[in-house]
């Protein structure tokens, strides 16, 4: 990993790096990739297949029996850094 | 009137309680002037509640009124990263400094209906990421028994509350082995519970399919008493589960011998100190003299616990840390443009630690690596699950030490993320699996002219709690005979 892909990585992530940190990511980075890279190798020891993941599915509720409308809204806004007349408030995105 | 709270147990300030021989209200001034006394040092507290007299009196209400329960005016410390309604919670990091819950998390609901007095909230590697605590924004916690050494972590604040009597139990969270790995190297009990049974609403999300709140206890028994209170079926968490529905038994007192598995090849691997694994061999020799059966079991994928961890654990974290943008919640660093504002306040809310995590996330979920890292970590944290199930076929319960080393130097490994990393070689096992454990004092090495506690890790199937309760009982020796 060179110091590009950290900074195409910091940029995935949204997060600004000084020059400084992005050095001691990439060795960061490094060893512990050589670390979990152990992951590629392993082959089941008692006969079960690798490559079988969990099978997890989405639990979902009936959509049913909604609270009263705007009840949480001022908790929840009072939250956010800035909003204005009920809605959070951002920079102009156009 | 003076409170003996050195020796004093949840069970024994409950019957004190009822009894009349002091008041919530004394309790909690015992307690506050303990707190108040020692945290300035230890760092446990992140912030001692200003309102903790005025629970207490509610506390003694219901006990005057005859409605009190086990846990109604006992002081208990809250890991900051658990919701409480109106107060701050931070995960000790500076992008939530200022962050107040809206609403309680379901093991808060459960307390509050039970009449626990929150003495405050405690001190954590920040959003859970870490070992030692020295990931806090807020500075590290200092374990009682040496202050120049670490508290474990992430849960650290929490265990140092209980163990240096600043609470009289706490609750953690619990993703890789931190309410375990703490409480082992402070001298106290940590549950892990199965992954299901106490609702995760409320705690801030790391890797959703490990984490668990868990309680701590000075003994045993204490750490059942909260345990019973905070499990339950929540309709508000997907991955709820109703343990009674699922036949969990409470631990009985009955004198039962189990078969317990050590697995060997994983417990004397590299690494491990020569004084934990001496201490393990003792504490199997007492179980075994107790009537016991010692049997050795193979956990063949267990070795690759920490690769699959340190995928699945990252992705899921920087999945679930994407909310932290400077738009809804906390700290806001204004830049040129929308994304530029993420990127700032990203940059200047998040520790070292926490933006690791969420690059190697990032890394390991990206087009081209996914498959390779981790489509496999998925699957072989499938092998590990079976290599439990199987073992299960023939042990009541598997035991390990809770963690390779004691506690270590503040600063010892704070440069070296990978070693860090490898000290949860034994609890991270049992967040693969969902299957819970817990960490139970076994006795003290001497460092230094320090002596520091050993900790021993107890797992079981998913749902036999009572089974670590009771063979954790055999073991502890704070607990009451």
């Amino acid at each position: 990993m060179n110091e590009e892909d950290v900074r195409k990585l910091a940029a995935l992530c949204r997060i600004d790096l000084t020059d400084e940190e992005a050095d001691k990511l990439r060795s960061d980075m490094e060893s512990i990739l050589g670390y979990i890279s152990e992951i590629k190798e392993v082959v089941a020891l008692n006969g079960s297949a690798v490559g079988q993941a969990d099978t997890h599915r989405n639990i979902l509720r009936e959509d049913e029996e909604p609270h009263v409308s705007g009840m949480y809204t001022e908790d929840i806004l009072a939250a956010a850094p800035d909003q204005e007349d009920g809605y959070v408030k951002v920079k102009a995105i156009l | 009137m003076k409170i003996d709270i050195r020796g004093l147990t949840i069970k024994k300030a409950h019957s004190d309680l009822v009894g009349g021989k002091y008041s919530a209200r004394d309790l909690a001034e015992a307690y506050l002037a303990e707190a108040e006394k020692r945290n300035p040092s230890l760092n446990a507290y992140l912030e001692i509640f200003d309102d903790v007299l005025l629970q207490a009196d509610a506390a003694d209400k219901k006990i005057k009124e005859g409605t009190a329960t086990a846990l109604t005016g006992i002081p208990l410390a809250i890991k900051d990263n658990i919701l409480i309604k109106g107060r701050v919670a931070s995960s000790a990091s500076r992008i939530l400094e200022n962050y107040t819950a809206s609403y309680d998390a379901h093991v808060i609901e459960k307390l509050k209906d039970a009449g626990v007095v929150f003495i405050g909230r405690t001190n954590m590697d920040e959003f859970a990421m870490g070992g030692s605590t020295e990931n806090s924004a807020y500075g590290p916690t200092k374990n009682p028994h040496d202050e120049s050494r670490v508290s474990g972590g992430s849960s650290g604040g929490s265990a140092v509350a209980v163990a240096a009597d600043l609470a009289l139990g706490a609750l953690g969270s619990d993703t890789g082995g931190s309410i375990r790995q703490p409480a082992s190297l402070c001298g106290i009990v940590g549950l892990k519970p199965t992954y299901g049974a106490v609702s995760r609403r409320g705690v801030m999300a790391m890797g959703s399919s490990l984490d668990q709140i868990g309680p701590f206890g000075k003994t045993v028994e204490d750490t059942e008493i909260i345990w019973n209170v905070i499990r339950g079926h929540d309709p508000k968490d997907s991955t709820s589960i109703d343990t009674d529905k699922r036949g969990y038994k409470n631990a009985d007192n009955a004198d039962r011998k189990f078969r317990i598995g050590v697995p060997e090849d994983f417990v004397s691997g590299e690494g491990i100190d020569a004084d934990v694994l001496s201490n393990f061999r003792e504490t199997l020799e007492k179980l075994k003299s107790a009537g016991h059966e010692i049997i050795p079991v193979s956990l063949p994928h267990a070795k690759y616990s920490l690769a699959s961890y340190y995928i699945v654990m990252p992705a899921e974290a920087s999945t679930n840390l994407a909310r932290f943008d400077g738009v809804r919640y906390g700290l806001h660093i204004s830049g040129e443009s929308g994304i530029d504002d993420y990127k700032k306040t990203r940059a200047a809310g998040f520790g070292p630690e926490v933006r690791r995590r969420i690059m190697l996330g990032t890394y390991v979920l990206s087009a081209g690596y996914y498959d390779a890292y981790y489509g496999k970590a998925t699957a072989v944290r499938a092998l590990i699950r079976k290599d439990f199930d199987d073992a299960f076929g023939s042990v009541d319960a598997i035991a390990t030490p809770t963690s390779p080393v004691p506690a270590f130097k503040i600063g010892e490994k704070a440069d070296d993320p990978l070693s860090m990393y490898l000290a949860d070689i034994f609890t991270v096992p049992v967040n693969l699996a969902g299957v819970p454990a817990i960490s139970v004092p076994s006795g003290f090495t001497q460092q230094e002219g320090k002596k520091l506690p050993l900790g021993f890790q107890i797992i079981a199937p998913h749902f036999r709690e009572d089974v670590l309760f009771t063979l954790g009982r055999a073991v502890d020796y704070n607990n009451e005979k």
